[in-house]
């Protein structure tokens, strides 16, 4: 487990011990949909909206 | 082996996959589509060098354009360009189930809301609306009345992309309350679930209550069917069962989300997967060495 810190609210978000660059969390804080963009240290963004296209 | 994985956002799908293939000692690549360019002449580094890339884009936009590259390159990618073109157009599925004989919902395309609403009438109610490009079931419409389908149909032609001027519109399958999908590798069935809810729509993404399902003949033989269609792969195949007996095959899913499978099912779907994928990257170097 790891911690970084929400880029909306400040508070802390823990992050899962196998967490990807790529992958989303959200902030158990304020709910923001935060991105992993960087894990050595753990870096957050906000993650991108919804688009469209997506899906499977 | 070297396994390139092209992404834009890591779901559970891709970490039970990224999981698997480490555990294994595979070399995997991650590139994230938002900041690689594709040139015309080399694949972006270290794609090149890949043994299979995989197309796990959550765009489908991406995902069409992003294999297409790998092909030109010749870069093994899964899935293929053409599967990825036929499975992210519900008009290109329909027509390609369609025409290998596979039972599929009755569908008519529309260009102008005044033809849509005559199909709509043709239909008569309910019948289902549906954008010819989507996921997780957003944007699908149940209509149930002509003022139903004036309104939407208005809002579509008004609000949407040009691509909502394309009217799908589909009959409504009464189904038992779920639907079905099945995990298929090169038409090969992996596992099955049921998918059910009390709403019209049962996508996993929506909430639907996932149980496993024991596949029986009909629906093998018709996974494997509608993979060869649009040209195998990884493939999400989704069914639905017809209250007069057999099924309907309503949707082929390339870039397929297999969390919820997972957890349905007692099968190890990512192993099973990556099973698949180190084969085919042997069968293919065996290919290349005959060739030689």
């Amino acid at each position: 487990m790891s911690e970084a810190t929400c880029v909306t609210c400040g508070d802390s978000v823990t992050l899962p011990a196998d967490v990807e660059i790529g992958e989303i969390v959200d902030c158990g804080s304020c709910g923001t949909e935060l991105e992993v963009v960087g894990v050595e240290p753990v870096e957050l963004d906000e993650a991108p909206d919804l688009a469209e296209d997506w899906g499977e | 082996m070297d396994v390139g994985l092209l992404y834009s956002r890591i779901r559970p799908d891709e970490k039970l996959l990224l999981s698997e293939l480490r555990d294994r000692g595979h070399e995997v690549h991650k590139v994230d589509v938002r900041k690689t360019t594709f040139d015309l002449n080399a694949p972006p580094e270290p794609l090149g060098a890949c043994d299979v890339v995989l197309d796990r884009c959550l765009a489908t936009s991406r995902s069409k354009y992003a294999s297409r590259f790998m092909a030109h390159y010749d870069v093994p990618v899964v899935n293929s360009p053409e599967t990825a073109k036929l499975c992210s157009d519900k008009v290109e599925t329909t027509l390609t189930l369609s025409k290998a004989g596979i039972p599929t919902p009755e569908t008519t395309v529309a260009f102008t809301k005044e033809s849509a609403l005559d199909a709509i009438e043709a239909f008569g109610y309910p019948c289902v609306l549906k954008p010819v490009v989507g996921s997780w079931g957003r944007l699908m419409a149940k209509i149930e009345s002509r003022s139903a389908a004036e309104a939407v149909l208005e809002h579509k032609e008004t609000l949407g992309h040009y691509e909502h001027s394309v009217f799908y519109v589909q009959q409504f399958v009464e189904k038992p309350g779920r639907d079905l999908r099945v995990l298929t590798v090169d038409g090969e069935p992996v596992a099955a679930m049921s998918r059910s809810s009390d709403h019209w729509l049962t996508n996993a993404a929506t909430g639907a209550e996932t149980a496993t399902f024991e596949i029986d003949d009909e629906v093998e033989r018709l996974a494997r069917e509608a993979s060869a269609a649009v040209g195998g792969g990884l493939l999400g195949v989704d069914l639905m069962e017809l209250e007069t007996g057999g099924y309907t095959v309503h949707e082929v899913n390339h870039t397929v989300e297999f969390k919820a499978l997972n957890a349905a099912v007692d099968v190890d779907v990512a192993a099973k997967v990556v099973d698949w994928l180190e084969t085919k990257v042997d069968a293919d170097a065996g290919a290349a060495e005959v060739g030689a």
